[in-house]
């Protein structure tokens, strides 16, 4: 964590100095908008699972480290798509990498169909609290099995596009930055679309009401697959971007398992079932850091290294008063 | 009365701590045991379980689970009793030794201190995060259930952040300040008048540092397990349970929910600020960082794995949880032993243990290379896949298991 608000502050500090007006505030709302959207990623995944499952997922975290980690193996130790697609195809590294991806997306696919069915699904029925706290449990697992796959080691992610981006009227903006911003459109309104199919319907009705939409012939164990294993994608797609990003080492690295603690505060503010509160929490959250970052640099003798990652829960603890169920979150109909 | 356990005349008989004869015995001699363990007795260090406490490197161990038992009974009160879920006792364990260190601790180059006595600094410790607790009380009756959850991690991150912006307090970064140490003394002089750390002489004993530190902390927790059971069974106790359960039903019949959680989280921050002091005065030193979430998840962990809402449970957590990194410990260079004898046993242990390259699921090695897990992350997995265990197939903890073993004798032969 330390490290990481180290890294941070460096490069906010790094990216205020020395720039005009105009310049700093596109830089800012690049970064802003790109951090918003990997945010935004990571609240979609927990909206998702939450709504489908009445579960917060605390594991989502470790869930993208393990996923991030199925990348780096599948890029650099296994070269499975490099190896199968023949030398000519495989010097195309777009190729090789989005294929890489996809993979990885399906593995981890796969691991979050597995801890659906296996320890998520039995716990139907008991308090949310419970089921929160499992996560927790599951989270402890992950993560140590990660760390320990990852310890002492550089593992590249191979970005395509490297560390490159262009200048726009005088301010330098990273080609990740487009891509997690456009990753995340395409995700919200794949969202958006998904829940206009049946299938989409299906888990609204599931989020209303588990038992009323099992009685009407709706298959709810394959919602919650479907919500799970969409979580588990959405969730590695954010972390491979936080860590491409200039916000990441480029690396998959045991610190992303604090991601999703840090996207947290964006689930809450949008409202912990609201797919349109990921959207704008995510990104209010995102702009919110880098804004901090860059706009108060100079005083960050006053403010300690590192303020910029306590801003975010600073807004959502005054959200949290103003309106406790987040921006846009159902409020609990409480009876007696 | 012999006989017939269950037979309660009066409701006084129904709600005392301990009802029968069987349970104050035992309860005697638990407590025997656990006063006299640290010491090298002829009897205690005979018997087969508690024979390694008398060592005084596990007494450290032991030392820090009943300080951790502090902490774990006021988390206890606060989410077992009362069901405000909180992730933010590793925040108020922070407050509680800072306020300790700010009160008790030495001024030095850059840090503030006032050098206070032990009997001030501690329960001004306590004080202190009970205040912090209350503040925040008020949220919990407008941020419910998993809202609340998740909020009080935001205070967890936001109390790393204050204490690295005031070193003045919390000292250097990667370090940390030194604690005051556990002595109690009338008011600044420079000879304390008891040092709970040094080697000394009571009455007609002599007695270790370590012996007097956990026979001090011991008797805190004690104090602390008089003070839940008696409010877990008194009115307030009724009252958290009752907003526990349902809320809106409780303030309906009259229960005030704003008071009420209030106390709950003012007692459970005080427990947790006395326990964050002991425990940050016992290690001596401790950096900003040690008071984070993984800390706040160990407390919620300690209190499922062993039951929500139980005393003993909580207690049993504890003890479990703190020394389960010496046992795993232990075991592996047991493992490693066995692999070293060689014959059948020893083939077996060896495909167990990896010694850096070659296979096997434990290491001895703190960085293990392929499948194998050095000690330390091994203890986290286990915990973790403890907590899944726990909560998929025994909700109640380890409490429940004692449950089910003491209502099977209590019912043979018959099954219930």
């Amino acid at each position: 964590m330390s490290l990481l608000a180290t890294l941070i502050a460096q490069t906010d500090e790094a990216t205020a100095a020395g720039l005009g007006t105009v310049a700093k505030l596109i830089t800012a709302l690049g970064r802003g908008l790109a951090l918003g959207s990997i945010y935004a990623l990571l609240a979609l995944s927990f909206v998702l699972v939450f709504k489908a499952t009445q579960a917060v997922n605390f594991a989502q975290g470790a869930i993208a480290l393990v996923g991030t980690w199925f990348l780096s193996m599948l890029l650099v130790n296994w070269r499975i798509p490099a190896r199968w697609l023949g030398d000519d195809l495989a010097r195309n590294r777009y190729l090789v990498w989005v294929l890489a991806l996809v993979a990885a997306m399906a593995m981890s696919i796969a691991l979050g169909l597995i801890i659906e069915r296996s320890i998520i699904r039995p716990m139907i029925g008991e308090p949310l609290f419970a089921i929160a706290v499992l996560t927790l449990g599951l989270e402890a697992v992950l993560r140590t099995v990660g760390n320990d796959a990852l310890i002492g080691q550089q593992r590249g992610l191979r970005i395509p596009w490297g560390r490159t981006g262009f200048e726009f009227e005088g301010a330098f903006l990273y080609w990740t930055y487009i891509g997690a911003i456009v990753t995340a459109a395409a995700a919200f309104v794949a969202t958006f679309l998904f829940f206009r199919t049946r299938t989409g319907i299906a888990m609204r009705a599931v989020a209303f009401d588990q038992e009323a939409s099992m009685a009407q012939g709706i298959r709810v164990g394959r919602v919650f697959a479907i919500a799970w294993g969409a979580g588990a994608a959405l969730a590695v797609l954010g972390a491979i971007f936080f860590s491409m990003s200039p916000f990441g080492n480029g690396v998959a690295e045991t610190g992303l398992t604090s991601l999703a603690f840090r996207a947290l505060p964006a689930v809450i503010l949008g409202g912990l079932d609201s797919v349109p509160g990921a959207l704008i929490g995510g990104l209010a959250i995102g702009l919110a850091e880098v804004f901090a970052g860059v706009y108060l640099a100079e005083s960050t003798g006053t403010l300690g290294v590192g303020y910029q990652l306590v801003v975010p829960y600073l807004v959502m603890l005054l959200v949290l008063f103003v309106r406790p169920y987040g921006l846009f979150g159902t409020e609990e109909i409480r009876r007696v | 009365m012999w006989g017939r356990p269950n037979l309660y005349t009066s409701y006084r008989a129904e709600t005392s701590l301990l009802p029968t004869w069987t349970q104050r015995v035992a309860m005697a001699m638990f407590v025997a045991i656990m006063v006299l363990l640290p010491f090298d007795l002829p009897v205690i260090n005979q018997l087969p379980f508690v024979r390694f406490l008398g060592d005084q490197d596990w007494l450290r161990i032991v030392t820090q689970a009943v300080i951790f038992g502090i902490a774990a009974l006021g988390l206890n009160l606060l989410t077992g009793v009362a069901g405000q879920v909180s992730l933010g006792h590793a925040f108020f364990m922070g407050v509680g030794a800072y306020s300790a260190v700010y009160l008790g601790g030495s001024p030095g180059s850059g840090t503030w201190g006032h050098e206070l006595p032990m009997w001030i600094w501690l329960p001004g410790a306590g004080l202190c995060a009970a205040l912090v607790g209350m503040i925040v009380a008020p949220a919990a009756v407008r941020v419910r259930g998993l809202y609340l959850g998740i909020a009080t991690v935001g205070l967890v991150f936001i109390g790393i952040h204050l204490s690295r912006i005031f070193p003045e307090i919390s000292g250097p970064s990667e370090t940390g300040r030194s604690w005051p140490g556990l002595e109690l003394r009338l008011w600044k002089e420079e000879d304390p008048l008891v040092s709970f750390a040094d080697s000394g002489h009571w009455l007609w004993f002599d007695i270790g540092g370590g012996q007097k530190t956990y026979l001090v902390c011991l008797l805190l927790l004690t104090v602390t397990v008089l003070v839940s059971k008696n409010l877990i069974r008194s009115r307030t106790g009724r009252a958290l349970q009752a907003i526990r359960d349902r809320d809106i039903a409780a303030e309906v019949m009259g229960v005030p929910e704003t008071k009420y959680k209030l106390i709950a989280f003012g007692i459970s921050s005080f427990l947790a600020g006395i326990a964050g002091a002991l425990f940050a005065s016992f290690i001596g030193q401790l950096p900003p960082e040690s008071w984070d979430l993984l800390l706040s998840v160990e407390f919620i962990a300690i209190i499922l794995i062993g039951g929500a809402g139980t005393v003993a449970g909580t207690l049993m957590g504890t003890f479990f949880v703190v020394m389960m990194p010496r046992f795993m410990e232990e075991a592996a260079r047991w493992m490693s032993e066995q692999s070293e004898s060689g014959g059948p046993a020893g083939t077996f242990w060896d495909s167990v243990v990896s010694r850096g390259d070659d296979f096997g699921v434990v290491a001895t090695t703190d960085i293990a290379r392929g499948f194998a897990l050095p000690t330390n992350s091994l203890d986290s997995l286990i915990y973790g896949a403890l907590v899944i265990v726990f909560l998929l197939f025994e909700p109640l903890g380890l409490y429940g298991i004692w449950l089910k073993i003491r209502n099977y004798w209590k019912g043979w032969p018959f099954t219930y």
